[in-house]
């Protein structure tokens, strides 16, 4: 019984990447606009945008670990 | 690898060869992984920060220094380019102007030669004018003597004819009356 | 990888049904015989860091060992990588962090070249380890705090006292910046530890899936797509690793924040 209640709250952490999947849209999608209203700009702004990724993909990465852990390691 | 199953029992791995819960959880295996990535990072700093990384700055550098001395010999040969072209247009620009002053040498030449040359022609052509001029002139007084002994000889002849006894004289000054009106 | 077969061995699959092992690929065994792993052990994990450092060493000394003006294919790809980081470095943490070049050169080389060694089928994902990318991320977070206070004394600690906030806000955001600042090692290694195992795992799945007949051809299309992912991914990981380590380090070197 608990190891199904793990796995359904792995499915639930896994909701997390979905959430975090939104963040790195977003981040891309205003880069994108941004860029597209100032070309001269954008070269200069790539390392910003790759940070951003990274950050909201990470606390995605999180989730996906918590849900790892809730499968593999409980 | 059949002995796999067999081989790293323990912990974190079943009977069977798989995974119990995460690997990279598993504490057996984490002592190992922490010092070969030590020695790893290790080796690879020391071989770019002494090999590496001083050569491939050593040659870009060399790049950069072959690219700045290669674009002052191209500015160099540019400057000596444009020197070239000026010379180029000056010499043409002389050479044209030799020949025009040759060309006008050459008319001024065949001027004198042509003035001269009508000058005899003129010369010629009135000095033939003048020779036809005096033959012509003499024709007509040869004509005006023959047309007087011709109309001598008629009247005499006519007088004779009439019974009339012509002198000379008279008929002479009656002719040249006659020819004169 | 190998012990993949054994898992059909397993219980389950004896049934019958679909059972995937997607962690399988990431254990470690020993690479000579048997017997627990001890902190020498020659290891599977061992094997592909030398790999990765055979490769580094490839790249980056034999292929410009010829000092060639006009570069062969190998030395540009090595003159490429030194570029990009040289200039990664001083785009982003300044230029009194250039003679840090060389240490962030070796994460770069390190994390790149395992990524994308750890993507040859088979093979041993070496960064999919925590243990590795917390190593890595802990020398990050030491030489950047060390440096920091080095260089700064105690002004380094203005880092988390933001003095363009409200004065009441202050000891809030000084205890966020704190806590930020410490949280900073644990996301610098999950991240990349986790995007690779990720992949890694997704990949597996995926090719559980081809013990179906009729799924299979999905399955390696799939795969195929997949694998394009992780190849940018490897890239980017190592990428966003070393620009985060940069603006690490100009936080140390510039802390007026």
């Amino acid at each position: 019984m608990e190891g199904q209640l793990a796995h359904i709250g792995a499915g639930l952490a896994a909701i997390g990447s979905g959430a975090a999947a939104i963040g790195v849209g977003n981040v891309a999608g205003n880069y994108l606009a941004g860029a597209l209203r100032n070309p001269s700009a954008a070269a200069s702004q790539t390392a910003t945008l790759f940070i951003g990724i990274a950050f909201a993909e990470a606390l995605g990465i999180f989730s996906f670990l918590v849900a790892l852990l809730l499968m593999f390691a409980v | 690898m059949a002995t796999d199953s067999a081989t790293s029992v323990g912990k974190c791995v079943d009977a069977f060869g798989s995974s119990i819960g995460m690997p990279q959880l598993c504490p057996d295996w984490v002592g190992n992984q922490i010092f070969w990535v030590v020695v790893t990072v290790i080796v690879i700093f020391f071989v770019l920060s002494r090999i590496a990384l001083p050569r491939i700055a050593s040659v870009l550098a060399e790049r950069q220094g072959t690219i700045t001395n290669d674009i002052a010999a191209a500015e160099e040969l540019k400057a000596k380019a444009v020197e070239a072209e000026g010379a180029y247009n000056k010499a043409l620009a002389d050479a044209r102007a030799e020949a025009q002053r040759i060309a006008a040498e050459a008319k001024a030449d065949i001027q004198v030669t042509l003035d001269a040359a009508i000058a005899k022609a003129d010369a010629q052509i009135a000095a033939k004018a003048a020779e036809s001029e005096k033959a012509i002139s003499e024709i007509r007084a040869g004509a005006l003597e023959s047309v007087k002994a011709v109309a001598t000889d008629t009247a005499n002849e006519i007088v004779n004819a009439l019974g009339g006894k012509a002198d000379a004289k008279t008929i002479g000054s009656a002719i040249e009356t006659r020819m004169k009106g | 990888m190998a012990s993949e077969t054994h898992g059909a061995e397993h219980g389950a699959e004896e049934a019958g049904g679909l059972v995937f092992h997607p962690m399988d690929q990431f254990i470690v065994k020993p690479l000579f015989g048997d017997g627990p792993i001890g902190m020498f052990t020659i290891t599977n994990a061992t094997l592909w860091m030398a790999l990765s450092v055979v490769a580094v060493i490839a790249l980056m000394i034999f292929g410009s060992s010829r000092r060639a003006i006009v570069p062969s294919r190998g030395q540009s790809i090595a003159e490429l990588a030194y570029g990009f980081v040289y200039k990664m470095v001083e785009d982003v943490a300044g230029k009194d962090a250039v003679k840090f070049f060389p240490y962030i050169m070796t994460l770069f080389m390190f994390i790149v070249m395992s990524n994308f060694l750890g993507l040859i089928p088979m093979s041993f994902a070496t960064t999919s380890h925590f243990a590795v990318t917390v190593v890595l991320a802990l020398a990050v977070f030491l030489t950047v705090t060390i440096v920091g206070f080095v260089k700064n004394g105690a002004a380094f600690l203005g880092l988390f006292w933001v003095s363009s906030a409200p004065l009441a806000l202050r000891p809030i955001l000084a205890l966020i910046e704190v806590i930020s600042y410490f949280v900073r090692p644990v996301s610098h290694s999950i991240r990349l530890a986790g995007n690779i195992m990720a992949g890694h795992a997704v990949l597996k799945v995926f090719a559980g899936f081809a013990a179906i007949a009729v799924v299979s051809p999905l399955s390696v299309v799939a795969i195929t797509a997949m694998y394009g992912l992780e190849v940018l991914v490897a890239f980017i990981q190592a990428y966003v690793f070393t620009i985060l380590t940069c603006v690490y380090l100009k936080d140390a070197l510039h802390p007026s924040h």
